[in-house]
């Protein structure tokens, strides 16, 4: 299943190179653009997050139309009214309908963890989730870590561990990490650390420093805590 | 994705109506066997039944010993239960060794027991495959069966292995699947869900159309027991075993009272070894001993052209589960 591709029923809009959220995206490359786009996702990702000073509006799509179902998410604190197929993956309605890009599409079958995000404080595959299933539930993409301009404590030791390389993997690196850390069944061991995250998969071999990172951030949420 | 009707369930009696005596229709769990398939076009539903809401979320202590866990406590959930880690710690090491973090948040008790085959030409929809298109051959036996082809329980029509971890530990354990379907309530030994392949692999389990599984009641534990589970696989996590075992054992000074042995990565099914526990029982707890068992688990094995090492590995598997428990 692609991203971009129409008429598959699956009830993912396609993507229009002209449509507002390419313009805000280009937009929010701003004056240093070449070295945003030469820059990993992760940068971009910052820097996305420093200009998009207004949160996302809340997106309310009306009557459903046939075959279609009404679903409510709380998306990053901020409650959308959806209509959806049946067959609509949550993964792809977060980014092709609520233009969140941050969360990634790797494997798109659950093996790559890519897609990594918190459904009710919980991490999950969101590739393998059917976003009719998720009516009611909160969800928390990497976009809804930051507040502001401050960096969560997990994003803020990813940078500066430099805990990627092509980034693609990193945002949900991060999700899987921020679980992992506020869960008190996790060992705290590098192993344990190790265990846990197997289910992030990085193309790039960043593991040493994504491991260093996550450490790192234990220390400073406890700080914060 | 191929599209589909859907209805969320509130209650079993309506999941059970929803989906009717109907084989287009499928209850939708955790979703990770579901939807991998469902995209990669292997399963298409034409209804799918969202059982998620139903109250079958508990682990309940029973008064008679055995613990019932609701068809939907998801695999993260059952292994972190303070019961299941100290009576059962077995089942808690198998889950945790299975999927990932993310997957295990996801997976359900019913859709692990329910999960489908790993079998590569199973899954490339191409490939003769008689589990998928009854009748056409199985592409694995002349071809690639290293990692997920069983050396036990295997026929000429199919030699996919079960995945499960946890279905092994359950094997060992021993269990009571409950089930409500449109002929009412019934139960079925967990020893008797799974079917071997024989001339009908597209048969996986003894589920009546529209059956829904409700719960999974544990034996009560052995008094005075040890488990372990070891699981050995082609990298340190997230992979499917090669092969596995699953061992509760009671002692007497060093000689073993009582034993349970099950095998995963090996068979076509949970695989529990019968004739391996006998050889154990009443015999000194020695390395001899559990060669010798180890031996007589493997006894009717077939090996296939790349999978022969999984007889030697699943023979370590049992004794080096032996020798750790018994230390
Ligand atoms: C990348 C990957 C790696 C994995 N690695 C492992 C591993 O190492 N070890 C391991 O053991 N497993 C592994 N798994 C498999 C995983 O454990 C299963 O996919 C999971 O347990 C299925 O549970 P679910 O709730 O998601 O099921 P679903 O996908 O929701 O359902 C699976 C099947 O069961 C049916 N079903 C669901 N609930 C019921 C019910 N109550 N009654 C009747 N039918 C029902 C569904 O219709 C479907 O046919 C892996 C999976 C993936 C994707
Ligand atoms: S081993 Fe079973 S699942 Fe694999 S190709 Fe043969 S019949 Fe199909
Ligand atoms: S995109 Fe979901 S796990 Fe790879
Ligand atoms: S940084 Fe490239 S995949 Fe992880």
């Amino acid at each position: 299943m692609s991203d971009h591709h129409k008429g598959d029923g699956s009830g993912v809009e396609t993507f229009d190179a002209r449509s507002p959220s390419r313009r805000r995206f280009l937009k929010s490359m701003g004056a240093s653009g070449l070295a945003a786009a030469t820059a990993p996702a992760w940068a971009q990702i910052a820097q996305a997050g420093q200009s998009q000073a207004e949160p996302v509006e809340p997106r309310d799509d009306g009557a459903p139309a046939e075959g279609e179902q009404q679903i409510r998410l709380t998306v990053n604190g901020v409650e959308h009214t959806l209509n959806v197929t049946p067959n609509a993956v949550l993964l792809d309605v977060l980014r092709d309908r609520l233009e969140l890009t941050g969360t990634k599409k790797g494997c798109d079958q659950g093996q790559c963890g890519a897609c990594t995000l918190l459904v009710n404080d919980t991490a999950i595959n969101s590739c393998l989730s059917l976003a009719v299933s998720h009516d009611g539930d909160e969800i928390t993409t990497i976009e809804g870590l930051s507040n502001g301009d401050d960096l969560h404590p997990v994003q803020a030791a990813f940078w500066e561990h430099d805990a990627y390389q092509c980034g693609y993997c990193t945002s949900g690196q991060i999700m899987s990490a921020v679980a992992i850390l506020n869960d008190d069944n996790i060992g705290s061991d590098d192993a344990s650390v190790r265990e846990a995250m197997s289910g992030n998969i990085c193309r790039c071999g960043a593991y040493k420093n994504i491991l260093a990172a996550v450490q790192d951030a234990r220390g400073r949420m406890k700080g914060a805590s | 994705m191929h599209n589909f009707d859907y209805a969320r369930a509130d209650s079993t009696r309506q999941a059970v109506s929803s989906h009717g005596p109907d084989k287009q229709a499928a209850y939708l769990a955790g979703g990770t066997t579901l939807l991998d398939l469902v995209k990669i076009d292997i399963m298409r539903p034409e209804q799918v039944v969202d059982i998620n809401r139903l109250d079958l979320k508990r682990i309940e202590t029973l008064n008679d010993g055995r613990t019932r866990i609701g068809a939907l406590v998801t695999n993260t959930a059952l292994a972190r239960d303070e019961r299941i880690a100290s009576d059962y710690a077995v089942l808690s090491e198998a889950l945790l060794s299975g999927a990932t973090t993310q997957l295990r948040n996801k997976a359900t008790t019913a859709g692990n027991v329910m999960q489908r085959v790993r079998c590569p030409y199973f899954r490339d929809g191409v490939s003769n495959c008689n589990k998928r298109e009854p009748g056409s051959g199985c592409a694995a036996i002349e071809g690639h069966n290293r990692s997920v082809h069983a050396v036990l329980g295997t026929s000429e029509h199919c030699i996919a292995t079960h995945p499960s971890d946890m279905c092994v530990a359950m094997a060992a354990i021993g269990a009571t699947i409950t089930v409500e379907g449109p002929e009412g309530q019934r139960e079925i030994d967990f020893l008797d869900f799974h079917l071997l392949p024989g001339d009908t692999p597209e048969r996986e389990h003894a589920l009546k159309p529209g059956e829904l599984i409700t719960h999974v009641t544990l034996d009560a534990p052995l008094d005075n027991s040890r488990s372990h589970y070891l699981k050995l696989r082609d990298r340190a996590s997230y992979q499917f075993a090669l092969a596995s075992s699953a061992v509760i054992v009671t002692l007497e000074g060093d000689t073993i009272t009582d034993a349970r042995v099950a095998l995963g990565g090996v068979g076509t099914r949970p695989w529990r070894a019968h004739e391996a526990e006998a050889a154990l029982k009443g015999q000194k707890a020695t390395e001899a001993t559990f060669q010798k068992a180890a031996g007589i688990a493997f006894k009717s094995a077939t090996p296939y052209a790349h999978n022969a090492f999984k007889i030697p590995l699943g023979q370590q598997a049992i004794v080096r589960n032996l020798t750790t428990l018994t230390a």
